[in-house]
């Protein structure tokens, strides 16, 4: 087995994701089979070989500081699920020092 | 046992806003107490579809900083997305720079001493969570995105601190450096300059380092040094009272003077760096770090130094000169002008920063360094005393001019004639009897009295040195 | 003429006859917007249709070219946008519930650059969520259907554009391509479908799922078709950084000039178990019109072949686990309320996400982990680098190579998405062409006798569409199939 339930749950944790107790099992089983099969990558030797990241060596893309017109605050929040005062409103974190 | 049994290993993590006009991935402004959400765009919030563009000024500007500190510039460096979930995080990452940084190394020199810096990287900054305000309702927070993607460098010093004094010296000498360098506005209470300590203690002797925690909201000098005391106190008290150092991340509360452990969600951050794929290799072409090496000024410990051995200004004297640049300009323009250097730093940073008490920046000020040069060389030359030249000075300051006009308007020459000075002082000694009396009675402090009368018959332009000499041979 | 006419002729045909005066921008929309209002309903292909803007932007048309000024390449043309790219005041979902109601303020580049060609924007065509899918089935709100066969799926992730083209519900559209989401559903659904080199084409407003796999390109009735729209999408933009700093050549001639000399590879690992025979049928036939017409063909392996998909899987999820985390709920999109934060998080991410999304967001998240990126993500990079060499090797032998798309016509609705991995690897021969950041096209080739289209592929050399587009135009002249259409009931 390459991936548990509580492998899963940590996972979910990570990325947000909220998952009933039969999505998550389907998920596993899902998961692990994936995960079985591209397994298989290790026996490809890659001994010395660079990581492709992105088609690098060229000379990098830079802007110029010079400022363009931002949104005006209406259309910034126009898609905000909520707000107010100018801002986006969301729920209280429950990270607060004391 | 107590604080004295063990050594303090303090590492701090500067990060300073970039001096840019844009952010750092798209052309919004780079401002600050603006209205909430008046400077974004689609990519500084994070809207589907959209790509980041880097700002060629930061990266300059990292290359600026790094220099300065003696860093090495990697020819290659790669940005990386740093992960977690937050509010003001408007990809779901951060796009920071994870194995290869921007600069590797280099020192902060605080003094005579210098402390090791472990790398400096490029990334941006995060919105501004709301936690009171208009539309802030209990249980909940506001979003601010102007800040979203404000360019940063993040310095990283090595655990090399052993105290919090010390830790407070460096992070002054780097404050400094970055605004001496206007790389970095330097202003803490609006976040552009943050600080955050990692501290540990360990049993002298010991070599291996104790479990280090990290301080966050240290926003001044002085939170940053009574916190990490604080820590410091908090952390031998726990190991002699038997306790374990748990890895965490405090909090300082300035008003409570203590620091608390934030109730963080229990798993460690697993950031998941990975190479942004939206983002190719940063090159830093050799071109743009000669250019950027040519363009550095002299930085000021090393100002301090030369004011010190070539000019031969006291410790007190060079410091205040070498603080500012444009003040060091200002000064070293007089000097240019073939001013004494130990007079003219007495007039700069004496009569003249007196002066500018009223607010005034050096830019601003209507004495130009010629016209300082000037009055210097006037004093030199017996034209006019010292006393007259802060009336001169008094007048430039007001109203601008040039002080040769001014010693004329006032009919300011100092009177170095040693006839004319005779007579007054003749006239002087005849209308004072009595107190010549007293004075050949053996009473010097008359002398004072004298010096007084004639300086004033004299219309206060009397030569002070020679009118000095004749009344004591006067008298006797 | 009549209706039917004007939406059954090819795209250069129309702006031919629309720069000719011969037919009005207006009358092109109209013709095209009533065939999908009469069609559209039995296929799915649209998520939405504007008729409002499309009519608005032919009568912009036709009032310049009264003028006389000349409207670009596209003028007239009524296109179709996979709903991936984003659009200034008009709703884009990405096929995801996690977007509804979400209306861009920006246009992407790919649409700015066909606006000024002249294009009429019809609608957003229906994809697989987040472009993950060969199916169109996770499409969070509805399936398209195969105009070939009702009961199939177009192929995903651009099955609603495929269908689109197959239809003649418009004049050509655009999709994305990461694993082979424009070939696989173009080959299934009898359309020409082409993936430019990675570069090519502007990623700015084209919702990411994984940045360096993908790429826009175009969906159209014909090589050539293919070749002009490709033209009008590609070029530099500042506003992407991936994007390559290179003059767009003139392709569109490109259809017709022929394989006289050209050498084409066909990779021996591709003809094993698991392609049907039929399609298998159909590759060999192309492959024996590219001799007749004076190409060389020669046996080749392509080394590799059996971890692009693993490979793939692990790259493309990585990204994408990264790229979908800002669907928060903060910002723009769906929102669950509730207490607090992480709980506002997790239920709006499960209600707004389907399965297959969740499934590639967990995967990905857990091969960037601590401990594993290593062993999976940073072992995929290197064996991509391996592929990419591969590739590289015989197209240094070779100008092209040609193969599959699909190992099977289209499968039926339902069929596949029981079992995510089988789905996985019917993406077999599209997916290392991403990996390698090549070109590569789907053009009709066949039928099964089922009457199922069946399309080749041909891949290149990196920033070579030319020879790419050569022989497909010159297997589309062989096949002799470009105006055999679906029977679709409902038509005039």
């Amino acid at each position: 087995m390459k991936i548990s339930r509580d492998d899963v749950n940590r996972i979910a944790k990570l990325a947000r994701l909220s998952l009933g107790d039969a999505e998550a099992d389907a998920m596993t089983k899902q998961l692990d089979a994936i995960l079985e099969y591209v397994v298989q990558l290790q026996t490809l030797d890659t001994n010395g070989v660079e990581p492709t990241a992105q088609v690098g060596d060229r000379a990098t893309p830079m802007r110029e500081d010079v400022p363009a017109p931002s949104l005006t605050q209406e259309e910034a929040l126009c898609n905000a699920p909520k707000s107010a005062g100018g801002g986006f409103v969301v729920p209280k974190t429950v990270d607060v020092g004391n | 046992m107590g604080v004295q049994d063990f050594e303090p290993v303090i590492g701090l993590e500067v990060h300073a806003q970039l001096k840019t006009a844009t952010k750092l991935f798209c052309s919004c402004r780079n401002t600050f107490g603006e209205a909430p959400n008046t400077h974004t765009c689609p990519i500084c919030l994070g809207h589907p579809g959209v790509l980041p563009v880097l700002n060629r000024r930061a990266v300059e500007l990292a290359v600026k900083l790094g220099l300065a500190l003696g860093a090495t510039i990697r020819a290659k460096s790669v940005f990386a997305r740093k992960n977690y979930f937050y509010p003001d995080l408007p990809k779901g990452y951060q796009i920071s720079q994870f194995d290869l940084p921007v600069c590797e190394g280099g020192r902060i020199p605080v003094g005579d001493r210098a402390f090791g810096l472990t790398r400096i990287h490029m990334e941006e900054d995060a919105g501004k969570l709301l936690h009171e305000g208009p539309g802030v309702t209990a249980g909940t927070s506001a979003v601010d995105f102007n800040r979203s993607s404000v360019p940063l460098v993040e310095i990283v010093g090595e655990p090399e601190l052993r105290s919090a004094a010390d830790a407070k010296a460096y992070l002054e000498a780097l404050h400094r450096i970055v605004v001496y360098l206007d790389v970095c506005d330097g202003n803490m209470e609006e976040g552009s300059f943050r600080c955050d300590a990692n501290v540990s203690v360990r049993p002298k002797g010991q070599e291996k380092f104790g479990t280090r925690i990290e301080l966050k909201n240290l926003n001044s000098f002085h939170n940053v040094e009574k916190a990490i005391e604080y820590e410091i106190e908090r952390q031998v008290a726990e190991i002699e009272g038997g306790g374990k150092i748990t890895q965490e991340t405090r909090n300082w509360n300035a008003d409570k003077k203590q620091s608390f452990a934030m109730r963080s969600k229990e798993e460690a951050h697993d950031y998941r760096y990975f190479p942004d794929p939206d983002l190719i290799p940063l090159q830093i072409p050799l071109e743009l770090v000669e250019r950027v090496r040519a363009s550095l000024p002299e930085l000021p410990t090393a100002k301090v130094e030369r004011y010190k051995r070539e000019l031969g200004l006291s410790q007190y004297d060079a410091d205040v000169l070498a603080s500012d640049a444009a003040k060091a300009r200002y000064y070293e323009a007089v000097l240019a002008k073939g001013a004494d250097a130990k007079q003219a730093a007495n007039w700069v940073s004496g009569d003249l920063f007196a002066l500018m008490k009223d607010g005034t920046p050096i830019a601003d000020v209507k004495v130009t360094p010629d016209a300082l040069a000037t009055l210097i060389a006037r004093i030199a030359t017996g034209a006019i005393s010292g006393k007259q030249a802060k009336d001169v000075l008094a007048e430039l300051y007001a109203n601008g001019g040039n002080p040769d006009a001014i010693i004329a308007a006032k009919g300011m020459v100092q009177i170095s004639d040693s006839a004319v000075l005779g007579k007054i002082v003749d006239e002087v000694i005849a209308a004072n009897p009595a107190q010549v009396a007293k004075y050949q009675g053996g009473d010097q402090r008359i002398l004072g009295f004298f010096i007084g009368q004639c300086m004033k018959a004299s219309g206060g332009k009397a030569n002070p040195k020679l009118l000095d000499e004749i009344v004591r041979s006067k008298l006797g | 003429m009549a209706v039917v006419d004007l939406t059954a002729l090819s795209l250069t045909d129309l702006v031919a006859k629309v720069k000719a005066k011969e037919v009005s921008a207006a009358e092109v929309a109209a013709a095209y917007l009533a065939r999908v209002r009469a069609l559209d309903a039995s296929i799915g292909a649209y998520l939405l249709v504007d008729g409002e803007g499309a009519t608005a932007a032919a009568k912009a048309i036709d009032a310049r070219i009264a003028k006389g000024e000349d409207c670009g390449p596209l003028a007239g043309a009524p296109i179709a946008l996979k709903d991936i790219f984003t659009t200034a005041g008009v709703k884009t979902t990405c096929g995801s519930k996690i977007l509804a109601g979400y209306v861009p303020p920006y246009d992407a580049t790919v649409v700015k650059k066909l606006r000024a060609a002249g294009a009429v924007i019809l609608g957003k065509t229906n994809m697989d969520e987040f472009a993950m899918g060969s199916s169109t089935e996770n499409s969070a709100f509805m399936p398209t259907k195969n105009p070939w066969d009702l009961t199939r799926t177009p192929g995903g992730s651009s099955g609603g554009s495929a269908a689109a083209v197959a239809a003649d519900l418009c004049a050509a559209a655009t999709g994305t391509d990461t694993g082979g989401s424009i070939r696989q559903p173009a080959s299934v659904s009898g359309v020409v479908g082409m993936k430019p080199t990675y570069g090519r084409v502007s990623r700015y407003g084209m919702i990411a799922f994984a940045s360096s796999l993908d790429q826009g390109g175009p969906l159209a009735k014909t090589v050539r078709d293919a070749a002009r729209l490709l033209e009008s999408m590609s070029g530099h933009d500042p506003l992407d950084s991936t994007s390559a700093d290179r003059p767009v050549p003139k392709l569109e001639d490109a259809a017709t000039k022929g394989v006289k000399g050209l050498k084409v590879g066909v990779p021996k690992e591709y003809f094993g178990k698991g392609l049907d025979p039929e399609v298998e049928s159909v590759v060999r036939g192309a492959i024996d019109s590219l001799r007749s017409a004076g190409a060389t063909i020669s046996e080749v392996s392509l080394k590799h072949t059996e971890y692009a998909v693993a490979t793939y899987y692990i790259v493309a999820t990585a990204e994408a686990s990264s790229n979908l985390a800002r669907y928060d709920g903060v910002r723009y999109g769906a929102r669950v309320e509730a207490g607090n934060l992480t709980e506002m998080y997790a239920k709006t991410r499960d209600a707004g996400f389907g399965a297959e999304v969740k499934r590639r967001i967990l995967l990905g998240t857990y091969v960037l982990s601590a401990g594993y990126y290593d062993a999976y993500y940073r072992k995929a990079m290197q064996a991509r680098t391996l592929i990419r060499r591969a590739y590289e090797s015989v197209l240094a032998d070779h100008d092209v190579i040609l193969g599959p798309v699909s190992p099977t016509p289209a499968f039926r609705l339902g069929e596949k998405t029981a079992d995510p991995l089988a789905m996985y690897l019917s993406d077999i021969y599209t997916i290392a062409v991403n990996l390698a950041g090549l070109p590569g096209i789907s053009v009709p080739a066949g039928f099964s006798t089922s009457g199922l289209p069946i399309g080749a592929q041909i891949v290149g050399r990196a920033w070579d569409e030319e020879t790419v587009l050569r022989a497909a135009g010159a297997i589309e002249a062989a096949a002799g199939i470009a105006s055999r259409k679906p029977v679709l009931n409902g038509a005039a």
